[in-house]
């Protein structure tokens, strides 16, 4: 199995992290071997960290020339045998999303955390923003699906950290973290326990590395060095990696693999939570930090005797679709409060045909809980 | 001595550059000097760019290669070595891709002195895209974007390079076979960054637009251009405006 517990590298507890710490720390307990990144607002305490503790630990720590370096390089030590990973916010997101694609062709595993800062462009460097939503999921060319996870505190920065190094490995493609700023830069209680589950990348010597027949899509992934003359290419390719740019079918079966090994395991994939929901005839779809600020409104509405229940998705990408669809056939009317104009909400819309309204904020700052409550009272 | 250097192919790939494109014979070179100083090709990896050079390595090369992003070769290359320092590797790829670019990656492996040999097959114009200009293409050269002649100065590559630190840089030009073999094994053994830049003229899209009409007319066009180090000693850079200087730049020892 590729399932393996091991010990987490920090000895079990409770710690006070930064954000950013935390995802340095989480990406240390996932055995990442290699990290390369540009310093960056809000997330260069998390270069910093891993400067020092990547040396504590054997990896490797590079700061690259820019963004696009550092997850090109990141693409190369993840064929050399690597778990890799980088982390940005939005300038240099932008910068990385033909990496983001070429990963996505080549079936790397890598991780990249995008601390989302107020934009567009330099924006509002130190206060938050949540405007890449959509570019993480269409950001790079050619449409295939990617997984990207949001945390809602620093607790779920490091467990989310780990998260998406085990959904890289397991479906060979790039994991986001989409964190905010204010989450970056939060400090809050850690608990670290004493095992952390890992999944390894699948190898089968002599196995084609992009090809498989078997039902998940995802083929084993040797390693530079392991005598299997490898052939990775960006362009379109066949099982063995060998270029075809003029061959519909190898196109056609090559993408809809690409697309199938991740859409067909969206149920698999996809985490959320629920709160207050059973009986609720309101409710607030949210992620990342704006759910803190709807379940503190959604608390103090049920101390009122609202009807008031909550979804948080942790997976933006692959959406959710089925838990959406479901609670929206419950509920009477579903508020979608987002920092930034509307991306999550027409989601949403998609899957549910009652009364969706969205509600935006792009100021720099987070959703206050008092906006969500005064928000879901125009509905009661 | 001709060799036998098929052991090195892919089996069943074909070639696909074109008629009279020094890459053809590049490939060759640099299989001669892997097989000359008998390196196990299972311990290298070949990462290359976009445009036709970039095919050089990719996929003929039994061996394991990664062909990248346009402009990036050199920081995929990056992350391998740097994950693993076992892994002989070698860059190899166009002008375009590597200096215009991906300039930047370049100069900052070099000034980090990464342990890469770094081939750059020097055609002075972008090939695969039907030849426009490039930041090699010789001032007065007509390319697909400069119908009137190009009006800018060719780059130096490899007085670039060496200001950011290469250990070893030398350039030569395709034709001269056992000179480039002797440098790209010499580059393979320096521990360090190593820089060839090896002269390697397109006819098919360089020459037909500048009246080569033939492979060997472009060939003679760039011969017409070299000078060596040697003979290069002493002129004034009046002398030496159009001219490219060959041989050795940094060789290890400095």
């Amino acid at each position: 199995m590729a399932w393996k517990k091991v010990s987490s590298v920090l000895p079990a507890g409770d710690y006070y992290f930064s954000g950013d710490e935390a995802i340095a720390e989480g990406a240390i307990a996932a055995r990442c071997g290699y990290y390369a990144g540009y310093p960056i607002t809000p997330t260069t305490e998390t270069l910093e960290r891993i400067s020092v503790r990547f040396g504590e630990v054997g990896a490797v720590f590079m700061q690259m020339e820019d963004e696009i370096a550092s997850i090109c390089s990141c693409i190369g030590a993840s064929w050399a045998g690597a778990k890799a990973m980088t982390v940005t916010s939005g300038p240099g997101f932008s910068l990385m999303q033909e990496g983001i694609g070429h990963a996505v062709m080549t079936e790397t595993p890598i991780v990249i955390v995008n601390a989302q800062r107020a934009g567009p462009s330099t924006g509002q460097a130190t206060r938050v923003g949540g405007g890449d939503i959509m570019q993480a999921r269409w950001g790079t060319h050619g449409g295939m699906p990617i997984i990207a996870l949001s945390p809602w505190s620093v607790q779920e920065l490091y467990d989310q950290t780990i998260n998406a190094f085990n959904l890289a490995e397991k479906y060979r493609v790039p994991v986001l973290v989409m964190a905010e700023e204010a989450t970056a830069h939060l400090r809050e209680r850690v608990n670290v326990p004493e095992e952390v589950e890992l999944f390894d990348r699948a190898k089968k010597p002599g196995a084609p590395p992009f090809g498989t027949e078997e039902d998940d899509g995802v083929p084993p992934m040797p390693a530079f060095g392991e005598g299997e003359k490898l052939l990775v290419t960006g362009s379109t390719h066949d099982a063995y990696g060998i270029r075809k740019t003029a061959d519909s079918a190898i196109e056609e079966k090559l993408t809809r693999r690409l697309y199938q090994k991740i859409m067909n395991h969206r149920a698999e994939i996809t985490e959320y939570e629920d709160y207050y929901l059973k009986d609720a005839d309101i409710a607030v779809i949210c992620y990342g930090f704006t759910a803190r600020s709807a379940l503190f409104a959604i608390e103090r509405l049920r101390e009122e005797s609202r009807k008031a229940g909550m979804l948080r998705l942790k997976t933006l990408w692959p959406f959710a679709d089925a838990i959406v669809g479901e609670m929206g056939s419950r509920v009477k009317k579903i508020l979608v409060p987002e920092m930034n104009m509307g991306q999550v909400v027409g989601e949403v819309t998609k899957y549910v045909s009652g009364d969706v309204i969205s509600y935006n904020q792009m100021n720099g700052e987070v959703i206050h809980p008092n906006t969500i409550v005064e928000q879901l009272g125009r509905f009661l | 001595m001709a060799k036998d250097l098929k052991q090195y192919l892919r089996p069943g790939v074909t070639t696909p550059f074109c008629p009279g494109c020094g890459h053809r014979t590049l490939l060759r070179l640099i299989l001669r000097a892997i097989d000359e100083l008998e390196i196990d090709i299972d311990g290298m990896l070949f990462v290359s760019g976009i445009g036709c050079a970039g095919w050089i390595p990719s996929p003929h090369f039994n061996a394991d290669t990664l062909h990248t992003l346009h402009g990036r070769a050199i920081a995929f290359a990056t992350g391998a070595k740097m994950f693993n320092p076992r892994l002989k590797t070698m860059v190899i790829s166009g002008d375009g891709d590597l200096v215009d670019i991906g300039g930047n990656h370049l100069i900052h492996a070099a000034r980090r002195n990464i342990d890469l040999t770094v081939i750059c097959a020097n055609n002075m114009n972008y090939g695969q895209t039907g030849g426009q200009v490039c930041s090699t293409t010789p001032k007065g050269a007509v390319t697909r974007t400069t119908h009137g002649g190009s009006p800018y100065r060719p780059l130096d590559l490899c007085k670039l390079v060496s200001a950011a630190g290469a250990v070893y840089v030398a350039r030569y030009l395709v034709t001269q076979g056992s000179v480039v073999v002797d440098s790209i094994k010499k580059a393979l053994q320096i521990e360090g960054f190593s820089f060839i830049e090896v002269i390697s003229p397109c006819p098919t899209q360089f020459g037909r637009q500048n009246r080569l009409d033939t492979p060997r007319e472009a060939f003679e066009f760039v011969e017409r251009m070299c000078i060596t180090k040697e003979d290069a000693e002493g002129l004034s850079p009046a002398e030496l405006e159009g001219k490219i200087v060959t041989g050795e730049f940094s060789n290890g020892t400095g």
